[in-house]
């Protein structure tokens, strides 16, 4: 068990695929929809598995934006930034959410590991942007002080069950 | 294969079994610039300078394209030359142009192409992320910043050594050629072949240079400064001065470094003649006692890496000798104790070789006596090259002279020790008891020549019949266990060289194409022919050398255990 990832449940990904290279994307794909990210050692374990070079993996994962290499929290906050959301100001949201989560730089995941934030390009209902989606339950008309609270709300929550 | 008649600028030229049409138009005898193209590899059209345009208009790349009856290119047309220009100032805009300092510079596929179509500006900013330089391996060194990305180091990596230690990551912009998570080399399984900076166009991979710490021990009057020169370095050193490949330069080469202040020079085939006599006994000990087999050769120090890295479970079938390169090294250290303690300096020794493992091979701790490398440093043909030319030396104008004695001499099948089938040959040699010219002939024309990738011989040693394979480019050796495993072939022994060539198409070698290493191949064989003694155990310094030692020191100068306990 290396980071809550059992390796014996990933072996089995990639056994139910027969172990074929030609599957490498359905498998990362399956083992990320598990575990929502793929760490080092599951991308080690595929290239073993496949008998491929662990480079070849790490290119593919790298190669699609949908792998994510890094750990996410418990809610994936999805920001609308396509055009418009962005047009109805979506972007001091993401601000919004950055600074009360206190990201900095290139970071994505807020220290407590409990929220990631992400943009997308678009999610489709345009006709409520600003959107905001929290693990795939969409917020609609979204304002920066809306926001804030909805996250206060979810970090009170996780508080009190703590 | 197809055939049939093309059409390039509007002359006729016949096609017969070409693979694309671009060997086509070289056949022509028109130069298609690209970067990523090479025939040993699989065609990425990448690059995009080999484009032709048909009669329609239509702009594709030749190296992907299919020669067929009929078809109708321009080469040069005004279209494809403001493309090639537009590519080429594109690769500059991405590309550290820090040229003049740069170790490929003068020898950069970039800067050579970019001259040739006059690119003169560069317009657009290099706003990519600094990547980390990484000289973390013992033989090369990776410099992102100087990547175009044509993905040549990532095909030879994956296809001709089977080893795929790194590749592209990322997409647009950001893409770049690494190892997987952005690590070094060094903590990867790379085996320090060097293929891939052979194959690099530009200076995003060269080969580690040490030619600062050579002249340093030259220039240091403490120091006694030893040489051994490897079987392919003399063949491919004389392509630097215009002279062709294959040309044996050994004796120029033995002026050349004297004048620059080497003290003594010596030939590697002495070695490998230690380790075809050493190699062959140990495969008549085997024979006698029944195995185990197959027995792999032991002299590619890139094939040991990879046995220690990937597949641990077949060191147990590697010739426990040394490359001939340390049992060189071994024994001179050993000679030299009572001369350095005569005169109060010390033996620096620099071996010589077509190959960067080799560098990493010498930085080995089996390879070191109290702390002390056996080999203290290897240059690649490529860096005396470079040290001849920055003393001023004319190379071919030299005078001949002589390796010095009494390590200075080796046998001709020491010297064929450079080309693939080379080792098998010289322990073949040995081992067979008749030794007269008909065993040379009978194993000239076996399949243990050649350049096909896997060659198999079967022969007659004293009633037993032993089988021989040889086997070049490492992903051929990984193939060959395989077919192992499974059951359908088994060899008695096995010569592994992770080259393909061998040695004299080593990564430490002047850049070239397969052509020039096959004659630098049959320049080995011209040595051999005209060599005094052919075989190993003819040697006449060789009792002399090794007199005076008993069993058990010969066995520790001469020999090594890779199999970790």
């Amino acid at each position: 068990m290396a980071n809550g990832i059992s390796m014996e449940r990933v072996e089995a990904i990639i056994d139910s695929y027969g172990a074929q290279r030609s599957n490498l994307i359905a498998i990362m794909q399956d083992i990320q929809a598990e575990y929502k990210y793929l760490s080092p050692q599951v991308l080690e374990k595929i290239a073993e598995k496949l008998n491929i070079g662990v480079a070849k993996v790490y290119s593919v994962a790298t190669f699609y934006e949908n792998f994510s290499l890094e750990a996410k929290g418990k809610y994936i906050i999805k920001v609308c930034d396509g055009t418009a959301c962005h047009v109805r100001k979506s972007q001091p949201i993401y601000n919004a959410i950055r600074e009360h989560l206190k990201l900095e730089g290139k970071q994505k995941t807020s220290a407590d590991g409990l929220f990631t934030l992400e943009t997308v390009s678009c999610l489709g209902a345009c006709g409520l942007a600003p959107v905001v989606t929290i693990n795939d339950q969409v917020h609609s008309k979204m304002t920066p002080e809306a926001m804030v609270a909805l996250l206060e709300q979810i970090e009170k929550e996780e508080a009190d069950n703590a | 294969m197809a055939k049939g008649i093309m059409y390039i600028n509007g002359q006729r030229v016949p096609f017969d079994g070409e693979p694309n049409v671009l060997a086509v138009i070289r056949k022509a005898g028109i130069e298609m610039p690209t970067f990523c193209y090479y025939s040993d590899l699989s065609v990425y059209g990448a690059c995009r300078m080999c484009v032709v345009e048909d009669e329609r208009g239509k702009i594709d790349t030749s190296c992907s394209m299919q020669p067929r009856d009929g078809l109708s290119i321009k080469t040069n047309s005004a279209r494809l030359l403001k493309h090639r220009r537009m590519i080429l100032e594109l690769m500059l805009a991405s590309h550290n142009c820090n040229c003049t300092i740069c170790e490929k510079s003068g020898d950069c596929h970039l800067q050579e192409l970019a001259l040739q179509f006059g690119v003169r500006n560069v317009r657009f900013e290099d706003n990519r992320e600094v990547l980390p330089f990484d000289d973390s391996s013992p033989a090369v060194v990776r410099d992102p910043s100087k990547c175009i990305l044509c993905g040549d180091c990532v095909r030879v990596c994956e296809e001709t050594i089977g080893m795929g230690v790194i590749d592209f990551a990322k997409r647009g912009y950001n893409m770049q050629v690494t190892p997987a998570f952005g690590r070094t080399l060094s903590q990867t399984n790379c085996i320090s072949c060097g293929q891939c900076s052979a194959v690099c166009p530009t200076g995003a991979i060269t080969v580690y240079n040490q030619i600062g710490a050579a002249w340093r021990a030259i220039h240091d009057t403490s120091k006694r400064v030893v040489v051994q020169i490897a079987p392919a370095v003399r063949v491919a050193v004389g392509e630097a001065f215009g002279l062709p490949s294959g040309k044996n330069m050994l004796d120029q080469m033995v002026t050349a470094l004297k004048l620059m202040g080497v003290d003594e020079v010596y030939d590697t085939t002495f070695g490998a003649d230690l380790t075809t006599i050493q190699e062959a006994e140990e495969f008549k000990a085997r024979l006698a006692a029944g195995g185990p087999f197959p027995m792999f050769t032991s002299c590619c120090p890139a094939w040991i890496k990879y046995l220690e890295n990937e597949n641990p479970k077949y060191l147990k079938n590697v010739s426990s000798c040394k490359s001939p390169m340390e049992m060189f090294g071994a024994l001179l250290k050993e000679k030299y104790q009572a001369k350095d303690a005569e005169d109060g300096r010390t033996t620096y020794h620099i071996a010589i070789m077509p190959c960067t493992a080799k560098k990493m091979e010498a930085a080995r701790p089996e390879f070191a006596t109290d702390g002390v490398p056996d080999v203290d440093l290897v240059l690649t043909t490529q860096e005396i090259i470079d040290m001849i030319k920055e003393s001023g030396i004319q190379l071919p104008q030299m005078e001949l002279e002589s390796p010095d004695t009494p390590f200075g001499f080796g046998s001709g099948s020491g010297v064929i020790f450079g080309t693939t089938g080379g080792v098998a040959e010289a322990v073949a040699r040995y081992c067979l008891p008749d030794k007269t010219k008909n065993t040379l002939r009978k194993l000239e024309l076996s399949p243990l020549r050649g350049e096909e990738s896997i060659r198999e011989a079967t022969l007659d040693v004293g009633g037993t019949e032993i089988r021989i394979a040889v086997v070049h480019g490492l992903i051929n050796a990984q193939n060959l266990i395989k077919r192992i495993e499974a059951g359908e072939v088994n060899y008695h022994l096995i010569e592994v060289m992770t080259c393909p060539t061998g040695c004299v198409g080593g990564a430490g070698q002047p850049i070239g194409r397969r052509d020039k290493k096959l004659e630098r191949a049959a320049g080995l064989y011209t040595t051999d022919k005209t060599a005094i003694f052919k075989r190993a155990e003819f040697n006449p310094v060789m009792d002399d050398a090794l007199a005076g030692y008993s069993e058990e020191q010969l066995h520790h100068m001469l020999h090594v255990n890779y199999v970790k306990e």
